[in-house]
This record gives C-alpha cells, sequence and structure tokens, in this order.
C-alpha cells in the first residue's frame, strides 16, 4: 500500500508537469485553432535558454524571469505572426505540418548549433526526503506539484476572474461575436500565446532537474501533452489538467505493476479507450460535424 | 502529347540508365528512394486522395519488414513473404480504419500516431519475435527465375519494376470509380455519404491499401538493407514520410517521388550535414505551408491558374477597350 501511494504520488509530479504543456496546447487550440506539434520543443527550447542565462551568472529565478521574457518574444510573438497568422486561412493541417517542421528544426538546431549531449539543469528545489504516514516523498516531487499546480489553478482564475481572461475566453468560443463586442481579438490571441509560452517555460523549469535538458526531450513530453490534452477534453482547459494526472499517475503505476518496457503505450491505450467512447475527452464539449 | 507524359517518360528513362553511371553506393540509395516511394504512395492514397491523416505509415513499413525478415529467417521464400506483409499491413490497416471512422483530423492523426508507438515498442521489446534493439540480422535477398538479386545492380532494378507495377495498379485504381469515391470522401465526405459512396468501406480501404503499400515497400527494405532494427520505424518515421506527401503534394500522384526525394535522397547526400540538413528541412516546411501549402508539384497549376486569370482579365481589358470604342464610334 505505501508502495502503492509513493507511486502515485510520484505519478501527480509528473502529471502535474504534463498538465501544463497540456494546458498551454488547449488555450492555443481555444484562442486559435491552432494544434501545436511543437509543444515538446516550446518546453525543450526554454531549458536551454535558462540554462544560457543562468551560466552567464543569473540566479535561477531571474534566468527563469528572464527565459519568460525571451520566451513570450520567440515562442508567443514569432511563433504568433511567423507561423500561425499566414496559416490561420488554410485551416487546420497546414498549421500542423508548419509545427511538425518547426519541432524538426527546433530540435536539430539545437543539436547542431548547442549541443546533442543531455545537460544537467540546476534544481529548483533542494533534495530531501519526507516521510508522512510511512510513505516517502520527495521535497521535489511536493514542489513540482504544488508549483504545478498553483500555475494551472491561477491560469484557469485568470481565465474566469479578469475581464481580460474573459475576454479571451470570448474570443475562443466566438471570435466573430467577440470582435462585434469590441474586444481586440488579435491582442486577446496574442496574449494566449505569450500564457502558452509561459507555462512551458515553467514546464521546462520544473522537467528539466530530473529529466535534464537534451535536445530530443520535447518528442516524449509532446505527445504526452497531447494524449493529456485530449483525454482530459479538447476543449476544456480544466480537461488538461485532468488528463495530466491520469497520464502520469497511471503511467508510473504501470511501469511498477505491468511492465517498465510497455510505460510509454499506456497513455496511448487510455487515449484510445477515451478518443473511441467518449472523443470529445472526459470534461470536453461535442463538436458536431459541419458540411 | 501531355507535358506531365513527357517529363514521366524522361524521369523514367534516367531511372534506367543512372544506375549505369553510378557507384555501388549510389545505386543503394537509388533502391532506398524507390523504396520510400512506394511507401508513401501508399500514403499519399490515404491522405492525399482519400484525406485521411494517417501519422502511423512507417508503423506498417516496420510490419511489413520484420514480417519478411522473419519468415525468410524461418526458411520461408521471399516471394511468399512479400505477399503476406502485404496482406497483414491490409488486415491491420482495416483495424486501424476504424478509429478513422468515430474521429477526425487531428485526433485520428494522434490515434494513429498512438498505434505507431505502440508497434515500435512490441518490436523493441518482444525479443524472441523481433530480437529487440539487436534486431534481426543477415536477411537473404531473393533470386528471381534463377537469377540472383544478390547483387545491388540487380535488386535495384527488381525494386525499379515492383516500383513500377505498383504505380500502375495506383494509377488504374485512381482512375477507377473507386478512385473518385475516395476523392470524394476526402472532398467532403457528408455529401460523399448522401450521395450513396460507402464512406465507411471506403475510410477503411484508403487505409488498408495504403497500408499494404507500406507493407510491401517494407519487406523490399528488410531485404535491401539486411539488417533491421525499430529504429527506422519510429513516430518520427512517420511523421518524415507524412512531410514527404505533403512537400511533394498530397493528391499529386508524382508527387511521393519529388517528396521522397527531398527526405531521402537529399539528406543522405548531405550527410555530413545532417542535423544543419534537418533545421534546414525543418524551416523550409513551415516556408512552404506558408507559400505552396499544396506541395512542390502545385507550383505548375499554380503558374497556370495565374496565367489564366492574367489572360481572362487582359480579354476582359480588351473587350472594355472595344466596347468603349464602338460606344464612342457611335456618337
Amino acid at each position: 500500500m505505501t508502495d502503492f501511494l509513493q507511486l502515485f504520488f510520484s505519478g501527480l509530479a509528473t502529471g502535474a508537469i504534463y498538465a501544463l504543456a497540456a494546458l498551454g496546447f488547449t488555450l492555443l487550440w481555444q484562442a486559435s485553432g491552432t494544434i501545436n506539434f511543437a509543444q515538446g520543443e516550446f518546453v525543450m527550447l526554454p531549458s536551454f535558454i535558462m540554462i544560457a542565462f543562468v551560466s552567464a551568472g543569473l540566479p535561477l529565478l531571474a534566468a527563469f524571469l528572464a527565459a519568460c521574457l525571451v520566451a513570450m518574444f520567440l515562442l508567443g510573438w514569432v511563433f504568433k505572426r511567423g507561423v500561425v497568422d499566414p496559416l490561420f486561412k488554410y485551416g487546420m493541417m497546414p498549421i500542423v505540418v508548419a509545427t511538425i517542421g518547426l519541432s524538426i528544426a527546433m530540435r536539430n538546431g539545437i543539436r547542431a548549433g548547442y549541443s546533442a549531449e543531455a545537460h544537467p539543469f540546476p534544481a529548483l528545489f533542494p533534495y530531501e526526503l519526507y516521510k508522512i504516514a510511512g510513505v516517502t516523498v520527495t521535497l521535489s516531487d511536493i514542489g513540482t506539484l504544488a508549483l504545478a499546480l498553483v500555475l494551472v489553478l491561477s491560469t484557469q482564475a485568470f481565465l474566469a476572474r479578469t475581464v481580460t481572461g474573459r475576454a479571451m475566453q470570448a474570443v475562443a468560443q466566438n471570435t466573430e461575436s467577440a470582435s462585434v463586442l469590441g474586444i481586440n481579438v488579435p491582442r486577446m490571441i496574442f496574449y494566449t500565446f505569450a500564457i502558452n509560452a509561459v507555462l512551458a517555460v515553467s514546464a521546462a523549469l520544473l522537467v528539466a532537474p530530473t529529466y535534464l535538458a537534451k535536445f530530443d526531450m520535447g518528442e516524449s513530453l509532446g505527445t504526452k501533452a497531447f494524449f493529456a490534452a485530449i483525454i482530459g477534453g479538447f476543449n476544456n482547459s480544466r480537461g488538461a489538467l485532468l488528463g495530466g494526472l491520469i497520464v502520469g499517475v497511471s503511467e508510473n503505476l504501470a511501469a511498477a505493476y505491468i511492465s517498465p518496457s510497455y510505460k510509454d503505450a499506456v497513455a496511448l491505450v487510455i487515449f484510445m479507450v477515451v478518443i473511441l467512447f467518449k472523443p470529445q475527452g472526459l470534461l470536453g464539449r461535442k463538436e458536431e460535424r459541419k458540411v | 502529347m501531355k507535358k506531365s507524359t513527357w517529363i514521366a517518360g524522361l524521369l523514367l528513362l534516367a531511372m534506367l540508365v543512372a544506375p549505369q553511371l553510378l557507384k555501388n553506393y549510389g545505386i543503394y540509395l537509388l533502391t532506398y528512394w524507390l523504396i520510400f516511394i512506394i511507401a508513401t504512395m501508399g500514403l499519399n492514397l490515404t491522405v492525399g486522395y482519400a484525406g485521411q491523416k494517417s501519422l502511423g505509415h512507417a508503423a506498417f513499413f516496420g510490419i511489413g519488414a520484420y514480417t519478411v525478415a522473419i519468415l525468410t529467417k524461418a526458411g520461408i521464400s521471399f516471394w511468399l513473404g512479400l505477399p503476406a506483409a502485404a496482406a497483414i499491413c491490409f488486415v491491420v490497416g482495416v483495424i486501424l480504419g476504424f478509429p478513422a471512422l468515430r474521429v477526425q483530423t487531428i485526433y485520428l492523426a494522434f490515434a494513429t500516431l498512438g498505434f505507431n508507438t505502440a508497434i515500435w515498442l512490441v518490436m523493441r521489446n518482444e525479443e524472441w519475435l523481433t530480437g529487440g534493439t539487436f534486431g534481426i540480422n543477415n536477411i537473404a535477398r531473393p533470386s528471381l527465375a534463377g537469377i540472383s538479386l544478390n547483387g545491388n545492380l540487380a535488386y535495384y532494378y527488381f525494386t525499379l519494376a515492383v516500383a513500377l507495377a505498383m504505380a500502375a495498379l495506383l494509377w488504374g485504381l485512381l482512375r477507377s470509380p473507386w478512385g473518385k469515391a475516395f476523392t470524394a470522401l476526402r472532398d467532403n465526405p457528408i455529401r460523399a455519404e448522401s450521395l450513396g459512396v460507402d464512406i465507411r468501406s471506403y475510410t477503411l480501404l484508403s487505409f488498408a491499401i495504403g497500408a499494404a503499400y507500406a507493407g510491401i515497400a517494407g519487406g523490399l527494405f528488410a531485404s535491401l538493407v539486411q539488417f533491421i532494427e525499430p529504429g527506422p520505424f519510429a513516430v518520427g518515421a512517420s511523421i518524415m514520410m507524412y512531410l514527404m506527401v505533403v512537400v511533394g503534394g498530397p493528391g499529386y500522384f508524382f508527387g511521393p517521388v519529388l517528396g521522397a526525394a527531398v527526405g531521402v535522397l537529399l539528406p543522405e547526400w548531405l550527410r555530413f550535414a545532417q542535423a544543419w540538413y534537418l533545421f534546414v528541412f525543418g524551416i523550409a516546411v513551415v516556408l512552404l505551408m506558408i507559400w505552396l501549402p499544396d506541395g512542390l508539384l502545385s507550383i505548375p497549376d499554380r503558374v497556370r491558374a495565374r496565367r489564366q486569370s492574367r489572360q481572362a482579365s487582359a480579354a476582359r481589358a480588351q473587350a472594355a477597350l472595344a466596347a468603349t470604342r464602338s460606344a464612342g464610334a457611335g456618337t
């Protein structure tokens, strides 16, 4: 039982990181119909930016904030203006293909231009163990889970409570009526891209200490985030949190109780079951076919 | 004769002559290219003509390769192994088609991507069957009517013959009512359904036939490289195949020829700069989507459309001029 709880808890911590990436993914989808295949690379690149800032002598927190600014510019503004805006009129698949191209370019740009090795990343939390009711947990797991939850919940609070956030949701639900109501649609969409960039940097800050920063780290992370987003419900931002936690926990449990070599198939199996029986995801709304 | 027929003829001639001028490695590369043409021809049917989203094509490629490898290792003839590879892929393709009946576009893309991961995990983990990460080596090349296809040149011509046969088959299929049904499925599934096209069977068929092409390509691949391991059949390879189709031009018959050249020949040739090549390739894909979302082969169509619209507007201007003149002459 203690084993189970231990696995469950560390699964939650991993799942919370998936949830961060998945949340950005669903936000982009809702606001602009963008399926970002480079979401994993959007986490990979900031890890290297932060490493660069830290090795330039900045403390980790300052490096994080600086990386947020760089990411908001590169992964927010440049990505929106350079890739999404010109492709928006063609529909969904050209954006998918372009972001696939972007992910290949980012991955290999880092590999060729910086390094093909895995780089250690400064730990956010000191290594400490706690025993709670017989279950050993690390401070890093607790901190990761707490920080990710705070980020996800505050993003949601921002969307639900503030005027800007509600305007963003209005844009996501119906772009035309939003612009009739006087909402600055392009700006709201840019905010979404900026939030996605910040969520990606945060995910990088949490994932890189354990899994190291490497040019191809985005590949599995991105896929897990997609699966998590779809499992939870693609058009619902609470779904991303639920999906991320489900994937993280069940992966961890399956690795221990079923087979570690089939760990990566767990997210896939849940995903398949969900899309076959409830294609809109656990918390999502149904979308009708259009002629 | 049409211009495209000429180009196809010249291409064929070049493919017949080129290996005579090349060294062993060049011939090997051309064979590699042909194999990817066969595989992406199938994907072009699924993606370009029938409009399904498949990011799992490398899984079929792998199933075909492992089928031929395992069967020839067990002493069964390559000539039984290759049809078996196609048949197994056809059946698995039908099965993979079922999610496509429930979900479309991006959901389908992820479902097929996930399927690819699952197949890859089986290849890597089930050592009793696939040799795991050690793979299967010393896969024998076949001989045909007493002629050994062991040499690279002989194997090249054999692959070329198979590729031509598969292309002819696809050409015929696309010209048949089936082909029309596939494009109807792509252009507007609901309208196609209301016109009596059985979209259920055609969706499944588009996956199954595409998969069978990949199976044959995989079988040829196994006996070309003579050593297979799970690496070339991972999700990345599927994504690359999808990009080959998109870059060449989905729904263009010769798209895969061009796409596979960009995806297979060019990177091998520029091997010394591999990561930078992929970096440039990725950027090029982004730019291509922005400027030519229908792929490289849409350039002639686009030029033609532009010329026609220019001619039409010139004709309109002339007609307007003539009209004002005759009006002027009237007064």
